[in-house]
């Protein structure tokens, strides 16, 4: 089974700061690290080699210094990976994004398989697996649990809906989302770090692409465009109840009820 | 020789901390009857909060009128059975005396009473770009009760433990007189050092009502390291050669792969990896990233050369929490797994952890217990647990006692001590008499009679 795993680098840390004038989030001098949600991603594929059989490689869109976190990949078991990078592609929206991923995978090859983590960290959207799926013409499962048998044609697998988990049946090839916290990432092999060659990272551009007209990339291929990035305001409010555990879980319960969370 | 609380006592206090802090008889709640370790119980005839010092000195003028025992309790988080008021009287509570008072960034200093929560000062000193070293693994510690026990904890190799950090305490004396015993200084030579006897005094010679704590500068960076080996043998025994590389990690701590399993299944949640018998963990920390990148190269490096499997990079947020909250799960896991257990936390000298973990294994076989064990293999202080399981009461309180005294004597003859960070309180001061002896004894005996001539405070605990 070919697997491949789309990952994204992201801030290192979630106290990433705002550019007031520009409304983009100050990346430089900030840590990147691998999407914590393309980790458990990751993950999900290198055991299903495990088990059947096969290899894996990853994909990401980014600047050139996204290289890491393919590198990181393969640390942790991939065998390669792509980093699409172009300065054409900056400023891309998900659309223009999963257009982007869509053309690089079909320069790469075929998979059985395309793994995306839900959603990232920077920005949130949970769109782009989706997209790429749409783009690629294969069919799509979002909120993946787990995948539970594999076969030569396809899979059986567990997908969360809001209210209820489902079990499904999906053919190769196929797209899936896997939730967060489904499994626990292996780390990084320094053994592997170590022995890392050149060949381990690919790059493409556009130029590398079927379509190369740069009005469908970056920021004149987005179909939206963000009009303000701000921080979330935080909430410091506290509440402590006094009294008995049996007055204190009744309080607790009519302030849930108040504010119509249950 | 003590007096009951009389009524005319139980009115008396709650005018000094008011009615609802003052709770006798069925008011409180079973929970003050025992500390952690369990097994050694007994309720207090009076539960008084306390919130301020002179409350504090108001209380003790009382019971030393009246003799009455007053023990002090923090989270009672203790393992001992130190804050187990096991003569009666009055049990003291300190956790809503729980504020931050200062932050000086000047001396590089913090004060705070002592029912702040360790993770609580953990993590305002973090939001100011400070680190409070000190880093025990139960974090709902009180600040007082870290101080009472000189507690640990798993920065100690690079950082050292609660003493290293306490630069002045403000006490409540049993009589109820307030002193400062040390001050807002880096140095001290002015006579005997007070703060430091009441360091690690478990609430016996007086009452820590405020404690000016020494911080250091957050360091920007930090990667832990988890290190797996083929055995125990081999993993412990790349620690010496890790200090030798001359970088100090802030942890080092061992790990076996039965203790993961049994975090793992505490807490429902898979560690990274669990293929290998036997792991090191350890953390580096600096303010660049090269120097970081640099100590984490050699180390790797190091360890791969003297057998290590692999080294595998916790770098990220997700990745540290997922390892560290496993370990710092390890107690509760163990307690988890069993039906009952006793812990022993012996501290030996560095280069004979491997020999006591290999005593502790025979010492299993030969008794036919489960003697599962992890801790702190960069300062020799274990924490090795003797399990109940299946065992019938007679039966258990015989292979407890005959495996306590083996491990101490082990402990012993490889120049160890009773305690590392636990303390001794009441569960194990028998082992403390028998390797301290006669002489040390009525010295610690002494020093209690000078502070506390009436043996009102915490009687029954360390040297009695």
């Amino acid at each position: 089974m070919k697997i491949l795993v789309c990952i994204k680098q992201v801030p290192g840390s979630s106290n990433v700061e705002v550019d007031p004038v520009t409304g983009v989030l100050k990346r430089d001098g900030v840590q990147s690290k691998m999407n914590p949600y393309d980790l458990y991603a990751l993950e999900l594929a290198l055991s299903l080699c495990e088990k059947y059989g096969g290899s894996v490689e990853t994909i990401t869109m980014g600047p050139p210094q996204a290289k890491a976190i393919i590198e990181e990949s393969v640390c942790m078991g991939a065998k390669s990976g792509t980093v699409l990078s172009d300065r054409k592609f900056a400023g891309a929206d998900v659309l223009a994004t999963a257009y982007t991923i869509a053309q690089g995978l079909k320069k790469i090859g075929d998979f059985d398989l395309i793994i995306c983590g839900k959603q990232t960290t920077d920005g949130d959207t949970a769109q782009v697996g989706s997209e790429v799926s749409e783009y690629l013409g294969i069919p799509n499962i979002s909120n993946v649990l787990s995948v539970d048998e594999v076969t030569k044609e396809g899979m059986t697998l567990t997908a969360s809906l809001d209210n209820k988990v489902v079990t499904m049946k999906a053919e190769f090839p196929c797209l899936i989302s896997a939730e967060g916290d489904i499994n626990s990432p292996r780390l990084p092999s320094y053994k592997v770090k170590k022995t890392l060659t050149e060949d381990a990272v690919k790059f493409l551009s556009m130029n590398d692409f079927d379509d190369k007209d740069e009005k469908h990339y970056g920021l004149s291929g987005s179909a939206t465009q963000v009009e303000r990035i701000f921080p979330p305001e935080k909430n410091t409010e506290k509440t402590s109840f006094d009294g008995t555990a049996e007055q204190q879980t009744e309080s607790l319960f009519s302030l849930i009820c108040d504010r119509k969370l249950i | 020789m003590y007096n009951k609380i009389t009524a005319e006592d139980i009115a008396a206090l709650k005018k000094i901390v008011g009615n609802e802090n003052c709770l006798c008889g069925d008011e409180i709640n079973e929970d003050y009857s025992h500390d952690e370790l369990g097994g050694i119980e007994k309720m207090p005839d009076c539960l008084v909060r306390v919130q301020t010092t002179e409350e504090v000195s108001e209380v003790m003028k009382l019971a030393y009128e009246k003799t009455i025992p007053v023990t002090v309790r923090g989270s009672g988080t203790g393992l001992v059975g130190a804050a187990v008021p096991i003569m009666g009287g009055i049990l003291l509570e300190t956790t809503k005396m729980n504020k931050i008072l200062e932050l000086d960034p000047d001396t590089l200093t913090v004060t705070v009473q002592p029912g702040v929560l360790l993770m609580e000062l953990a993590a305002f000193a973090e939001e100011n770009d400070f680190l409070y070293p000190p880093d025990p693994g139960e974090k709902s510690a009180t600040i007082g009760g870290n101080i009472s026990t000189n507690a640990g904890g798993m920065r100690a190799v690079k950082y050292g433990v609660t003493r290293d950090y306490v630069r002045a305490l403000t006490v409540v004396l049993p009589n109820g007189e307030i002193q400062q015993f040390g001050g807002k200084v880096a140095k001290n030579s002015s006579g005997y050092s007070l703060k430091d006897m009441v360091i690690g005094s478990e609430g016996t010679l007086c009452i820590i009502c405020e404690a000016v704590l020494k911080l250091v500068p957050l360091p920007k960076h930090s990667v832990s390291l988890l290190v797996p080996f083929a055995d125990m043998k081999s993993a412990i025994e790349a620690v010496p050669k890790i200090f030798r590389s001359k970088i100090t990690p802030t942890a080092i701590e061992y790990m076996s792969r039965d203790t993961i399993l049994f975090s793992e299944s505490y807490l429902g949640k898979r560690f990274p990896d669990t293929k290998n018998d036997a792991y090191i963990l350890l953390t580096i920390d600096g303010n660049t990233d090269a120097q970081v990148d640099a100590d984490m190269k050699q180390l790797a490096e190091l360890c791969l050369e003297i057998g290590a499997l692999d080294v595998y990079i916790v770098d990220t947020e997700e990745r540290k929490k997922s390892v560290w909250s496993a370990r710092g799960a390890f107690l509760e896991a163990i307690k988890a797994s069993t039906t009952e257990m006793d812990e022993c936390d012996v501290v030996v000298p560095v280069n004979k952890v491997d020999d006591f973990i290999k005593f502790t294994h025979s010492l299993a076989d030969e008794m036919k217990v489960r003697i599962p064990s992890f801790g702190h293999a960069g300062d020799g202080n274990l924490h090795v647990y003797i399990c109940r399981d299946e065992l019938g009461d007679k039966e258990w309180e015989d292979v407890l006692k005959k495996c306590f005294d083996r491990m101490y004597e082990k402990a012993e003859e490889f120049g160890g001590l009773v305690s590392g960070e636990h303390g001794i309180g009441y569960a194990k001061k028998e082992y403390l008499k028998k390797q301290y002896g006669e002489t040390p004894i009525a010295i610690m005996q002494g020093v209690k009679a000078v502070f506390d001539p009436k043996n009102i405070l915490n009687p029954g605990k360390i040297c009695f």
